[in-house]
């Protein structure tokens, strides 16, 4: 298909050098074209074939992985071969760029430009064709539904971050002293496998509700009304309190998250200084107040600050619980409404950048803390 | 040596109080699961008429036998039926007998019968596969209803689903794992113009949350008729997951040891060659914290799917397909919690058997923006 760079080498003249150089520059011409116009086909293909049935299906999502991961590797391959051709102060000069450049391209097409097209989009009316300045804002800090969400969201980050982080620590300190260590914290840390989506399906039945009449089905209202209680629909409770029962779902998903990194700090501390207290008389409780707590200080803030960035940008659990509905949006939720069911493009861009300004001082102190920590070695 | 000292009763007790404890947040922990597992195992019938608990032993209320209502009764006044009185409404509810049984009537005031009730130790263990058959089916699924005839009830095609999540997922994790370490190299061991402005920007952007990026990505991929692509969702979640994996990957290779690099360059070796040869193969540790943590990430995403795919059926990823039903058939309790087990088999399974690292993978994940 393509002819080998070299194969007319005659001895001399003017001819062999051209076609020597022409040869050259077909195929670094024919190179890049072929791996482009290989990928595109491919692209086509996979994009206008329909499966009939479900062993189609798998043999077409096997093609398209091979397709996205071989045509990623692909790229670099073939842009290599290209750069390492060219006259060696070349390669050096390029090569860098080939490593470093698609990750660049990529960064800034999905995240550099992005915020700032956002922001320019935030100070724009619903469809984009107005500017209106700062009016974005300040519909966000005065209407109704946006204080809705933010009252929620600092709900979600009073409690869900301080009981994640209470119970992480009391999980972590027991199952220290416990023969049963690693399956109590297995079993603890399983939720953060599982996603927000299934987690919701999770809570939506335990909060099922039934009329009075048959039996409940719901774990919660079973007990309630065992207990005494009439039938409950817990998340269209009174408001803001019904927010607490979603809540729950993500103490319940990062308390594991909390406890695997408290156990780890607490394993760090060293026996000797526990021995000792013991040895002066301190109890438990003390030990626990004023030499653990005090020592692994530092983690508890961390994992703190891990889990208000995750709360200030739940999302899936509020959409599947409830939609929103019964005073529950938060942020993200509102955002999303308004950017895709209301296309508010200029509200919900501005509400992108708060969140954006809300999660910066917060990730900032996070990453200081990482890179001390050094926790990824 | 301090625990030989204390009266070994106190060690009993505290050993009692720690691990009771423990148990009791475990089961708070574990049982919300366990009602689903359970409950997908459950007939359709047995999940809206009992609790899932029912499967352990319990009192009920079971027929033992069943009869005509005797002739000669006035519904509309105090009937006696076997030594109890009471009027249709007491019989509809049901009266106990003096023996601990409890008379019913079934049906109308005039086509009725009489059922009698004990109250029984019992376990509703009757198991079935069906609600999985039915959920995993593609367009067409054969129904037995109670009654024994055989209806044709639309599947839920999660096959289909959980194919498109593998889909989604596979490439999602590899190419920005390979872009990143690509990049990651780049800036530990190669001089550049612009180097150190470059990665700085890596980092920065590490504290962009995604919702910044979905309007104007959106826009993008509609003019370019991306949208509802598997590589519109690849490209997505590769800018997303980049900052991180780069920056994590950067430090590990940064610090592999450099007369390794230096002793392969002076064999000639070109920077691709060590980078494929010898820093990916180093590099597996941390290539694989990073892959966990990207691919569960990108497996319980519903955001970005929901975004970049949105209402085509075909691509529909797994949460997608769930938080549907949901909305739609929120009370066919029978095919959401197999739906909801189906989509939790893959991450639980790689949780339980790479545990090691899912943990570091997850820490190292805890700055994802």
């Amino acid at each position: 298909m393509e002819p080998p760079a070299n194969s007319n080498a005659s001895p001399q003249g003017i001819m062999d050098w051209l076609v020597s150089t022409f040869g050259r520059l077909l195929v670094s011409i024919a190179v890049p074209l072929v791996t482009f116009g290989l990928l595109i086909v491919g692209f086509r293909f996979l994009r206008e074939t329909i499966p009939d049935n479900n062993t189609q299906k798998a043999l077409l999502s096997l093609l398209a992985m091979v397709w996205g991961v071989g045509g990623a590797a692909l790229v670099y391959v073939a842009a290599n071969w290209q750069v390492e051709r060219l006259p060696a102060a070349w390669t050096r000069r390029l090569q860098p760029f080939i490593f470093v450049g698609p990750a660049m391209v990529i960064l800034g097409w999905y995240l550099a430009l992005p915020t700032v097209r956002t922001f320019w989009i935030s100070l724009h009316n619903r469809t984009g064709t107005e500017f209106v300045g700062l009016q974005n804002y300040i519909d966000v800090f005065t209407q109704r539904i946006m204080l809705e969400a933010f009252r929620n969201n600092l709900l979600w980050i009073v409690f869900g971050a301080t009981l994640s982080v209470t119970f992480g620590l009391l999980v972590a300190v027991l199952a220290d002293r416990s023969r049963f260590e690693t399956l109590a914290k297995s079993l603890i840390f399983m939720p953060m496998a599982i996603s927000m989506v299934g987690a919701g399906v999770i809570w939506n039945f335990i909060y099922e509700v039934r009329d009075a009449a048959s039996p409940q089905i719901g774990l919660l209202n079973a007990i309630w009304v065992a207990l005494g209680g009439e039938p409950q629909a817990w998340t269209a409770l009174v408001q803001p309190w019904n927010n607490l029962f979603l809540i729950v779902i993500v103490i319940w998903m990062q308390t594991g998250f909390a406890m695997v990194i408290f156990s780890a700090a607490i394993k760090g501390i060293p026996t000797e200084l526990i021995e000792a207290a013991r040895v002066d008389g301190a109890n438990e409780i003390q030990i626990f107040f004023r030499i653990m707590l005090p020592y692994i200080r530092g983690t508890v803030i961390t994992v703190t600050t891990t889990i208000i960035i995750f709360t200030l940008k739940i999302f899936d659990v509020v959409m599947v619980m409830t939609g929103g509905q019964f005073g529950t949006h938060v942020i993200a939720t509102q955002f999303y409404r308004q950017a895709f069911t209301n296309q508010n493009k200029g509200y919900a861009a501005a509400i992108a950048i708060i969140l954006l300004l809300a999660v910066v001082p917060v990730m900032i102190y996070n990453l200081r803390q990482f890179r001390e920590q050094e926790a990824f070695s | 040596m301090s625990a030989a000292k204390k009266p070994r009763q106190g060690k009993l007790v505290q050993d009692i109080l720690i691990n009771g404890t423990l148990f009791l947040l475990v089961a708070l922990w574990t049982i919300p699961t366990l009602g689903v597992l359970v409950s997908s195992f459950r007939t359709r019938f047995d999940i809206q008429t009992s609790g899932w608990w029912s499967i352990l032993p319990h009192k009920e209320w079971l027929l033992v036998e069943e009869f005509d209502i005797p002739e000669g009764l006035d519904p509309n006044s105090v009937m006696e039926i076997r030594g109890v009185r009471g009027t249709f409404d007491d019989f509809r509810q049901g009266i106990e007998t003096p023996d601990g049984k409890q008379l019913i009537w079934i049906g109308n005031k005039r086509l009725g019968r009489i059922q009698v009730q004990e109250l029984r130790w019992t376990m509703r263990t009757a198991f079935t596969l069906e609600n999985y058959r039915q959920v995993l089916a593609g367009k067409s699924f054969e129904l037995q209803t109670p009654d024994g005839s055989i209806i044709t009830v639309q599947g839920d095609n999660f096959v289909g689903a959980f194919l498109n999540s593998l889909t989604v997922a596979i490439p999602a994790t590899v190419i920005p794992i390979l872009i990143a370490a690509f990049a990651a190299y780049g800036f530990a061991w190669m001089r550049f113009p612009g180097r150190r402005l470059m990665f700085i920007s890596v980092v920065a952007l590490l504290v962009v949350p995604l919702q910044i990026a979905l309007v104007p990505i959106l826009q993008d991929y509609v003019k370019l008729d991306l949208n509802g692509t598997f590589l519109a969702v690849w490209l997505a979640h590769t800018g997303f997951g980049l900052p991180l994996a780069t920056y994590l990957l950067f430090n590990y290779i940064k610090s592999l040891p450099r007369d390794i690099l230096e002793s392969a360059f002076i064999d000639g070796a070109s920077h691709f060659t060590i980078f494929t040869r010898l820093i990916l193969p180093l590099s597996v540790p941390a290539l694989a914290s990073f892959a966990i943590f990207q691919f569960l990430w990108v497996w319980n995403d519903y955001l970005v799917a929901l975004v970049f795919i949105g209402a085509k059926p075909d691509v529909q990823v797994l949460t997608m397909r769930i938080a549907e039903m949901v909305g739609s058939r929120g009370s066919d309790w029978h095919l959401l919690t197999a739906g909801a087990f189906i989509s939790m088999i893959l991450p639980l399974a790689v949780f339980f058997s790479l545990q090691r690292y899912f943990i570091r993978g997850l820490l190292a994940g805890s700055v994802k923006g």
